[in-house]
């Protein structure tokens, strides 16, 4: 099951620490870099399922939202 | 007088020169029981399988045999498998080239080596690479050996099928020779005319797919270079000879060469040999002398028929479907066809078995295409990224491969053709919870060492009992059939492959050598029903 409630133990040491790796890089180095960081991150997560998760909720974010508006609880399946 | 039926390539091997047949002259059209149109891996590996089991056959092709050319030059265990099982593998593993290593380079690095490491205890290596013609070679050279010994095999040599005519008991078909047309009668007509075929066209049924815009040039070239028996695959080469660039191993000194060359080509300009050996020097080196010995450029598709039977017309092979060769999945797929369907004809034919049994031939070998279909999808997908970001990701995981493994299991550059299991198929028992999951019934059963030989090779043409500590009686008959067993002791890889952590094992296995179901103990009447289930009658 896919994390989406607030996990990260310093978010906004890890969010700079993202900025910063980008620092001085092209646009095309940065793209580059981003896609080796979702690959690296991929791999830790390793499970399918919630890697297939969070790419539909990175491709319309406000789908989960708009589910558990309707649904009490939120979703339940994965 | 040939001039009639004209060949549209060059042949390798003329191996079965035209011969004016009695047919030719008959005041009414002859019917025949199989007809197979085309020649090429599949037609001829369907003759075989069809004649061994004493099913008369004839096989119509508009050429004399093998066709020279650079297409199939990879084939798999399971193909070897079948062909020995049709007596025509000892001349291929012979002739054949083996190789277990391969290199993956990117730009100018290597960025790892894979070893395909077989798995201990089977009788046929994972790949041999051998041109194709040889392999039709060898296929056709197996006819002539059962052929003399009885088998009621007949081939034809340009005979030019122009039309069929479905009706609902027979096909009828329009024959071009060198001494003008006749007229035959088939009750079942086999389709193996290749990806263009003729027969899907004159049904006037559909071929749907994907076309992938590219072009990739094919050099074999001879040269007595000591570059090691390995496979090697570049992304984006340094010497710039194409987008990608493949070299293999073929027997004779001949290499196999690949490049990649994009979607708006010269296709006559890249053709001329001063501009292969521009694209090949700069790969090799100024200093490997060698010759061109066949070059031809490629635009591969992957697509396939929505059904393999229509009524007494099967499809097999490429005429069925059709994959890109990352995988080399074509002709491998093409003999499981092959496979599938030879004791089922055989059955419906001699009256063992319905005709609805054939049905299952097209849902389990729509299921292998599909699967295959998928895998050189992937495959051509991350070796020709179509967007700009499948291209990022692509050089992402080049990149990272090179120091991380995780990132080297998703390199695809094909992944290899490996039997496919027929999952959820209607011809399936049994299963029991106990037993390995690669041997459920569906699978193709893995080979194993016995005493004084292999397991595959004791199992068969027809259908078998096979028990591993466990007891049975020495023949089963039922349904018409009889079906000898085979009692084995537990082997380290009878346990592993077949046992799992049950006491016993009972397996009933199809004449292709899938698992139909397997149980714990012998149970006459579970076994009984099984067999009706996997000859089509349940
Ligand atoms: C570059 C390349 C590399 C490949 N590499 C591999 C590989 O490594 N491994 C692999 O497994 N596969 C590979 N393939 C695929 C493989 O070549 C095909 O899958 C295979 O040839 C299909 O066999 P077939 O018998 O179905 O059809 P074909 O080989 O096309 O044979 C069809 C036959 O039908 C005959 N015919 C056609 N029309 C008529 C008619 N009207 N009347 C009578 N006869 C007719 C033709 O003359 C021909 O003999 C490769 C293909 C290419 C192009």
């Amino acid at each position: 099951m896919l994390i989406t409630t607030p996990n990260l133990t310093r978010p906004d040491e890890s969010y700079a620490a993202l900025i910063a790796t980008h620092e001085g890089l092209s646009e095309a180095e940065s793209h580059a870099l981003n896609a080796r960081l979702i690959l690296i991150l991929m791999n830790h997560i390793g499970d399918h399922a919630v890697l297939a998760e969070a790419m539909r909720l990175a491709r319309d974010p406000g789908a989960q939202a708009k589910f558990s508006e309707t649904v009490p609880n939120g979703p339940k399946s994965a | 007088m040939t001039a009639l039926v004209p060949d549209r390539y060059t042949l390798a091997f003329r191996l079965y020169p035209y011969a004016k047949s009695p047919d030719q002259d008959a005041a009414t059209p002859v019917r025949h029981g199989a007809v197979i149109v085309g020649g090429g891996p599949v037609g001829l590996a369907m003759a075989l399988d069809l004649g061994r089991r004493g099913v008369p056959v004839l096989l119509l092709d508009d050429h004399e045999g093998a066709g020279l050319g650079s297409r199939a030059l990879c084939f798999a265990k399971r193909t070897l498998e079948i062909c020995d099982r049709l007596g025509a593998a000892g001349p291929m593993l012979e002739k054949g080239v083996q190789w277990n290593l391969g290199k993956v380079f990117h730009d100018d690095r290597l960025l790892y080596e894979f070893n395909l490491l077989p798995e201990g205890g089977h009788a046929f290596p994972a790949f041999i690479n051998l041109q194709q013609p040889w392999f039709e070679k060898f296929l056709h050279d197996a006819i002539v050996q059962v052929r003399a010994e009885g088998a009621p095999i007949e081939l034809r040599g340009k005979n030019r099928v122009d039309a069929v005519n479905v009706a609902d008991d027979h096909v009828t078909l329009d024959i071009l020779t060198p001494d003008g047309p006749y007229r035959l009668e088939a009750d079942w007509l086999i389709a193996c005319d290749g990806a263009r075929s003729p027969v899907r066209g004159m049904l006037g049924l559909s071929f749907d797919g994907r076309v992938f815009e590219d072009n990739f040039l094919i050099a074999d070239v001879k040269m007595k270079a000591d570059f090691p028996t390995e496979r090697w695959f570049w992304f984006e080469p340094h010497f710039k000879s194409g987008d990608s660039a493949l070299l293999h191993k073929q027997p004779d000194d001949i290499w196999r060469i690949d490049f990649q060359l994009g979607w708006n080509i010269d296709r006559a300009k890249e053709l001329e040999p001063e501009n292969i050996r521009r694209r090949v020097d700069a790969m090799l080196g100024p200093d490997v002398e060698y010759e061109l010995d066949w070059c031809s450029i490629y635009t591969f598709q992957c697509r396939r028929m929505e059904k393999f039977r229509h009524g007494r017309v099967l499809f097999a092979g490429d005429s069925a479907h059709q994959v890109s060769p990352f995988g080399a999945r074509g002709a491998n797929s093409g003999i499981q066809d092959v496979d599938n369907l030879g004791w089922k004809l055989a059955l419906v034919l001699e009256g063992l078995a319905p005709e609805s049994l054939l049905d299952s031939y097209d849902a389990e070998r729509v299921h292998g295409a599909d699967e295959n279909i998928l895998n050189s999808t992937r495959a051509t997908d991350f070796i020709t990224p179509k967007t700009p970001v499948s291209k990022l990701f692509r050089n992402a995981v080049l990149r990272l491969a090179e120091h991380l493994p995780f990132a080297r299991t998703m390199v695809n550059s094909g992944r290899l053709s490996v039997p496919c299991t027929y999952d959820g198929s209607v011809l399936n028992g049994p299963d029991h919870p106990d037993m390995p999951a690669r041997t459920r019934p569906g699978s193709v059963c893995p080979d194993a060492p016995l005493a004084g030989g292999w397991l595959l090779r004791q199992l068969g043409p027809g259908f078998r009992l096979l028990t591993i500590d466990s007891e049975a009686p020495e023949v089963l008959s039922a349904h018409g059939l009889t079906v000898p067993c085979l009692a084995l002791a537990a082997t380290p890889e009878l346990t592993a492959r077949y046992l799992g952590t049950a006491k016993g094992a009972v397996y009933l296995i199809r004449p292709d050598q899938h698992v139909a179901a397997r149980w714990d103990r012998f149970d006459e009447t579970a076994v009984a029903e099984a067999l009706a289930r996997a000859i089509g009658k349940v």
